[in-house]
């Protein structure tokens, strides 16, 4: 079922100056309940446009975007409760962590959504465990942290709200990967435990491969490819033409294809490459 | 968006005004504002509008985008009407009221004059980069050195100033959008909630700034910046042709009005 429906989505910033910049043209998808949906695409491509439509922090130029059937642009209600449902971690959200506490920072939207102290105690605490923020962290100030620690609270702001649909945009840029790999354990386990549907904008194709059902690749402001991982990066032609590539493990699977090591190259992650290789290779013992 | 605020926005064009040298329209500018407080009578004040209209012709800037950039200055220009209109003696419109003919007079001169002040000014930053216009100055001033005035210093602190606006707007864009897809509400409540409200939006800006601040001085000092002395520049500003016919056409029109002021007109 449909959650969330875009239709005929264009932004054009600055409109009606000389500096007017097309972010996003003509973009109509639709979003099912518990997707997990990766976003690729160049940087400028419009992936970070295209996601701040999703909570109406951007009106569209023209087309529309509709919550559960409805027009999220409506009205000031409309515009306000969509981001109740729909949580948007920006790029670098460690800029905008403010509060004296972490604790304080991380309960500072579900304070905007006027619950109560126990309510938000216990989602301060929930989207904590679920960021990977430790409970020794929370009296802190969120200034004296470490980068990777910065990001955690700041996506955990964000889960407190227990939204329906979580957006992160490039949470893992600047990370090293093993602070990466944690975020989208994460994530993983926010989405396992709130069921909740998930749109990660990334650059890493191996992520994309491992972790998201459903790949969009943006491509100057349109989308130019939507499917599966296994049927987007069967197209490493086209990726490749638009500046993106495979995951590593699919380019050597390629590779050894075409020498006619492998049956097929049909692998996207380090792990089945392992496995593919491997049984080719007992195959071979035989 | 907090982006459309034009105030001295500079607006990239090709235009004869855009290619002048920025030490040229910075006198201009200098001579237009003498002009505008010469100015006195109906005539003369025509005279201004008429050569501003033509300078907004030849630098393709339309009313459209001068307007957008008076928004601001509105409550100002109509503040100053407004007391010009009731605190002007004279001879009353009707029997009783305190509004005289010479107070309606004097009100829109005023109004002219500011407008006419602020749009020359906006000529000047539309058409001229900030980099472009800091080094104008930076050469205009430069005789002020001897009387250790550290223009250097100054100029370098404006076109960083100059520099950094766009870039804290954006920033400023982007944590608004932030907090706001966290809830946060800058629009409703009373004036206190509204100025607590600010505090989610200023303290990352200030602490983005600072830590900008601080790498942008590593920057420099490992680029062995050491203050103005025996620097050379990149560009050397160069008067053309134009140049002194713009100098000339300008120095003609404060005479022009001048002349026209000395006949009463
Ligand atoms: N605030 C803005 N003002 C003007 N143009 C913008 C702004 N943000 C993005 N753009 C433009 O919109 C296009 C898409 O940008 P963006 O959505 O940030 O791409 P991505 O997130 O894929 O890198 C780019 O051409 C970019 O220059
Ligand atoms: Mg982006």
């Amino acid at each position: 079922m449909a959650v969330l429906t875009v239709e005929n989505l264009k932004h054009i910033y600055s409109i009606g100056t000389p500096f007017e910049n097309v972010g996003i043209h003509d973009v109509s998808l639709t979003i099912g309940q518990g997707e997990r949906i990766c976003l690729l695409g160049h940087t400028g491509s419009g992936k970070s446009t295209f996601v701040q439509h999703l909570n109406a922090l951007l009106q569209p130029s023209s087309g529309s975007v509709l919550l559960d059937g409805e027009n999220i642009n409506k009205n000031k209600i409309t515009r306000r409760d969509v981001k109740r449902r729909v949580g948007l971690v920006f790029q670098y959200p460690e800029y905008q962590l403010f509060e004296e506490t972490v604790y304080a920072d991380i309960a500072f939207g579900p304070k905007n959504m006027k619950l109560g102290k126990e309510e938000i105690d216990e989602r301060v605490h929930e989207a904590a465990r679920f960021a990977g923020v430790d409970d020794s962290l929370l009296p802190c100030s969120p200034l004296e942290l470490s980068g990777g620690q910065k990001r955690r609270i700041a996506i955990a702001g964000v889960i407190a709200m227990r939204p329906e649909i979580l957006i992160l945009d490039e949470p893992t840029a600047g990370l090293d990967p093993a602070g990466s790999r944690q975020i989208f354990e994460n994530i993983r386990s926010y989405r396992e435990n709130s069921g909740a549907t998930v749109i990660v904008v990334s650059h890493s194709m191996e992520d994309a491969a491992r972790f998201f059902d459903r790949l969009i690749v943006f491509d100057h402001g349109t989308v130019c490819m939507d499917g599966s991982p296994e049927e987007v990066f069967s197209r490493a032609d086209k990726l490749t033409e638009i500046g993106l590539n495979v995951p590593k493990a699919t380019e050597l699977a390629r590779a050894l294809y075409r020498r006619g090591v492998l049956p097929d190259a049909a692998v996207y992650t380090h792990e089945q490459l392992l496995r593919a290789v491997l049984q080719a290779g007992g195959e071979a013992a035989c | 968006m907090l982006k459309d605020i034009t105030l001295g926005q500079y607006f990239p064009g090709e235009t004869p005004v855009h290619r002048l040298d920025p030490r040229t329209k910075l006198i201009l500018v200098v001579l237009y504002i003498i002009a505008l407080f010469q100015a006195d009578a109906w005539p003369s004040y025509l005279l201004v509008i008429l050569v501003t209209l033509i300078c907004m012709g030849i630098s393709k800037i339309s009313l459209k985008n001068i307007f957008k950039g008076l928004k601001p200055m509105l409550f100002i220009i109509a503040l100053t009407a407004i007391l010009n209109l009731f605190y002007t003696q004279g001879t009353p419109v009707r029997e009783g009221w305190i509004i005289t003919w010479e107070g309606i007079d004097r009100a829109v001169k005023m109004m002219l004059r500011i407008t006419l002040l602020i749009t020359g000014t906006f000529l000047l930053t539309y058409t001229t980069s900030p980099m472009a216009l800091t080094d104008g100055l930076e050469m205009l001033m430069r005789p002020l050195k001897k009387l250790k005035v550290p223009v250097h210093e100054m100029t370098l602190m404006m076109s960083m100033a100059l520099r950094f606006i766009p870039t804290l707007i954006e920033e400023t864009d982007k944590i608004m959008s932030a907090q706001k897809a966290r809830g946060a509400d800058f629009e409703t409540g009373s004036l206190t909630q509204r100025a607590k409200a600010l505090l989610p939006i200023l303290v990352p800006l200030f602490v983005s700034s600072f830590r900008r601040a601080d790498e942008l001085a590593i920057a420099m000092e490992s680029r062995c910046y050491h203050g103005g002395e025996g620097r050379t520049r990149m560009n050397q500003l160069k008067y053309g042709r134009n140049d002194y016919i713009a100098l000339l056409l300008g120095v003609l029109f404060l005479a022009a009005v001048n002349v026209m002021k000395h006949f009463g007109l």
